[in-house]
């Protein structure tokens, strides 16, 4: 595992100031000016390669499957909120279930079944959770159908911190064999005119780096 | 200092839309492309070997798919060598049927008709869609959804929707293990505000497909595809998989049609330069070319993309009448918020409300659009007056009626009654006369109780693990003394054995009869002709229960 113990706290210890710190504005959608103010230290996600990702044999393991440019060329989902933030929040709630998360990079693909569906096949416990830079995102499980999915979460600009740690927490649920009570699906109908060009656009960039073929990667998790 | 007007501006709605300006380079563009290909084809014993400016050889899997199977090669030449704009002019010509159109629109390549449309304005083509809409009289479709899943409201908002006019009608989930609960809610709902209403399930396809030869469905519309190669494998397809597929649909008689739109290429990071318009071109040759009976395009959920650009608004128009060209029934979308703004969003609309198509919109949100699964609609529950009165302001028919509150109160009742009834009979967990009251009178998932959804999900996987079919929710709402619903949705799975509802644009009317493109043609041949409404349905759409009468005044 990349995050030793020690990360861990830390990170455990980060979310929790700002949980109680975040209060995420009511309407999120409305212009992107009105995104969740993050008032925490800016830092950056970085993901060391570490090797061809390789099918886990630990029934305890959730991978977080992220795109091509996650943590690399973009560092900010579409509503500005930093990917390192999001990594931190993943990962708690796996931790927090008494799981542990593994980061794998995938390059065939941005498309987010893919990307969940491919790591959940390498998953030890055949779950994963599929982000893309923009930050959509969904909890996928090996012997379902690549569009299939335990939970979708397709509108990006609405999902907070507080949701991205409920969706770590909720894989891990998966991955125990529990059926948790889905994470409440956000909905908004005005985030497709403020932000669909947008997404288009930040899609555009990420499959600039899709490599067609090329195998998935562990990442080793660090911030600066 | 700051201008007082342009801070008022600044306030507006519209300001809250995201813009774009054009890129073609990326496919960033709705129509109108120097980087289209240019018309071109070439026949050798029968076969296509150049089109579009391509050889053979040269060909991906989508250009061989429509060289072997959506263009009428023995006219493929002559129809070519007629100019686009003559082929515009055509279109635009109340003396040129449609059945002349059609003969060399289905000969002709992609950027052909990319070129075609590329002549006419927004008038001509509201001109030619009244004439090349595939069935005679236009209809409309709706959205039946809610955030919670709530299976005894999605009942009760389908039978209120049925009784306003829609006659198709669709759902989709928020939870995916959802979806057989929330398919039988919209069957059985709909099916008690009018007999013969048409449903479907959106979700993965495989579990649609299983509902619908399971009867859960009658028929279903989101078999995607799109206008590039590699588009087409990240959905892991290829145009013949579709194909395949909707022949699945036919072998149990059930309806389908394909989905395309423009934006989906540019959406999903592979438009290989070409315009909006140009990829939805071939994503229709492509849904011709597999003998699917028509199509939901004009954009759909992609529309933020081709509304961000330049003419994306007209480029929509186009390709809804470019499916019109090709002799498929087309649900013009409609169906997705684009805009924060009101008067654009009538705008937009008014290009398919007033020609009329098969299905004007590809639904209009029969909730209030926070409960809208398909991320919301560009008109919803709300705008139900709004749309009645359009109707009756330019005298149009855009498939609505007004109704009255006693006549809601009792169709959402019938319905939240009859789905509790079902699931009592089938042994689900039970629908309390608590959650029947609150359906029969909510505006919105927030009126409702919430129900143990861990035990919903539990039923569901259980309920389909023992190979439930339509059989049995006859069986349990006859024997809960449902029997006109038990009825209609025998009728459902009846008709679909005689194949009726695979002619083009089929829809039912509440006897049961299949009205279709094939026994309702569109014979508009100028002021006069075509789809006139009649005396008692103009009665309908423009009695507005609450406009002042001069005899009681």
């Amino acid at each position: 595992m990349a995050v030793n113990e020690e990360l861990l706290k830390s990170i455990i210890a980060d979310v929790v100031k700002e949980m109680s710190a975040d209060a995420p504005a009511e309407k999120p959608a409305e212009a992107p000016k009105a995104a969740p103010v993050d008032e925490g230290p800016a830092e950056t996600l970085v993901l060391t390669p570490d090797g061809e990702a390789q099918k886990g044999t630990a029934a305890d393991e959730v991978i977080i499957g992220v795109s091509a440019q996650f943590g690399a060329e973009q560092q900010n989902n579409i509503i500005g909120v930093p990917h390192a933030k999001i990594m931190k929040e993943l990962i708690a709630g796996i931790e927090e279930e008494g799981m542990k998360a593994r980061v794998v990079k995938v390059y065939r693909s941005g498309d987010v079944a893919v990307i969940g569906h491919d790591c959940a096949e390498l998953s030890g416990s055949g779950v994963a959770i599929g982000i893309q830079s923009r930050g959509t995102c969904l909890i996928h499980q090996a012997d379902l159908p690549q569009l299939g999915n335990l939970e979708l979460f397709p509108q990006c600009p609405l999902i907070d911190l507080d949701t991205y740690r409920q969706i770590g927490k909720n894989a891990a649920l998966y991955a125990k064999g529990e059926s948790p009570n889905p994470v409440p699906v956000k909905n908004d109908q005005m985030a497709r005119p403020a932000f669909q060009a947008r997404a288009a656009l930040l899609y555009l960039k990420e499959v600039q780096s899709v490599v067609l073929g090329k195998k998935p990667v562990n990442m080793k998790v660090s911030y600066k | 200092m700051r201008s007082k007007r342009f801070e008022a501006l600044e306030a507006r709605p519209i300001k809250k839309d995201g813009f774009v300006k054009e890129w073609p380079e990326v496919g960033l563009i709705a129509m109108n492309s120097d980087l289209d290909p240019k018309p071109s084809i070439k026949v050798e014993d029968g076969k296509i070997v150049e089109m579009d400016g391509k050889k053979r050889d040269d060909f991906d899997m989508l250009d061989q798919f429509i060289a072997d199977h959506a263009i009428h090669i023995e006219d493929a030449e002559e129809a070519m060598a007629i100019p686009s704009i003559d082929i515009a002019n055509k279109l635009v010509d109340i003396h040129v049927p449609r059945k002349d159109i059609i003969k060399i629109t289905t000969a002709v390549t992609p950027a052909k008709m990319t070129e075609v449309l590329g002549y006419m304005s927004v008038l001509e083509m509201m001109m030619a869609q009244n004439k090349m809409r595939a069935r005679l009289m236009p209809s409309n479709q709706c959205h039946v959804t809610n955030v919670k899943d709530n299976m005894v409201q999605i009942a009760a908002d389908a039978a209120e929707a049925a009784i306003r006019g829609f006659d198709e009608q669709e759902t989709t989930v928020g939870i995916a293990r959802y979806a057989p609960f929330n398919a039988l809610g919209i069957m059985v709902g709909a099916n008690c505000g009018r007999p013969g209403i048409l449903t479907q399930c959106s979700v993965e396809e495989a579990t649609e497909l299983d509902m619908g030869m399971r009867g859960f469905t009658a028929y279903a519309e989101t078999i995607s595809v799109y206008g590039t190669e590699q588009v087409f494998m990240d959905g892991d397809d290829t145009p013949y998989s579709k194909a395949f597929l909707a022949s699945a649909y036919a072998s149990r008689g059930l309806k389908m049609r394909f989905t395309s739109g423009s934006g989906s290429e540019v959406q999903m990071g592979y438009a290989e330069g070409h315009s909006m318009l140009y990829l939805e071109a071939r994503c229709l040759y492509v849904t011709r070319g597999a003998g699917v009976q028509g199509t939901q395009n004009g954009s759909v959920s992609c529309v933020g993309v081709p509304a961000a650009v330049p003419g994306g608004i007209r480029e929509i128009l186009a390709e809804n009448l470019l499916a019109a060209c090709l002799d498929l029934e087309c649900a013009s979308s409609n169906d997705q918020t684009f805009t924060h703004s009101d008067l654009r969003r009538v705008a937009r609309s008014l290009m398919q409300m007033v020609p009329g198509t098969d299905y004007i919109c590809s639904g209009y949100s029969s909730t209030p659009n926070y409960d809208n699964m398909f991320a919301g609609s560009n008109w919803d529950a709300h705008d139900y007056d709004d749309w009645n009165v359009i109707q009756r302001d330019l005298r149009i028919d855009a498939g609505l009626q007004p109704i009255t509150e006693d006549a809601l109160v009792e169709a959402r009742a019938k319905a939240a009654r009859a789905i509790q009834g079902l699931f009592k009979g089938m042994g689900l967990p039970e629908i309390t006369d608590e959650e029947v009251e609150a359906a029969t009178y909510a505006d919105g998932s927030k009126d409702m109780p919430d129900r143990d959804v861990v035990a919903d999900l539990k039923a569901i996987e259980d309920m389909m693990n023992r190979g439930v079919t339509a059989v049995d929710f006859i069986k349990a709402l006859d024997k809960e003394g449902f029997h006109d619903v038990a009825q209609s949705i025998f009728n459902i799975q009846y008709i679909k054995c005689a194949g009726d509802y695979l002619h083009t644009a089929s829809k039912l009317s509440s006897d049961w009869e299949v009205i279709s493109a094939v026994n309702y043609k569109n014979d508009y041949h100028g002021v006069g002709t075509g789809y006139q409404i009649s005396e008692e349905r103009w009665k309908q759409i423009s009695d507005l229960p609450w406009a002042d009468d001069p005899e009681t005044i």
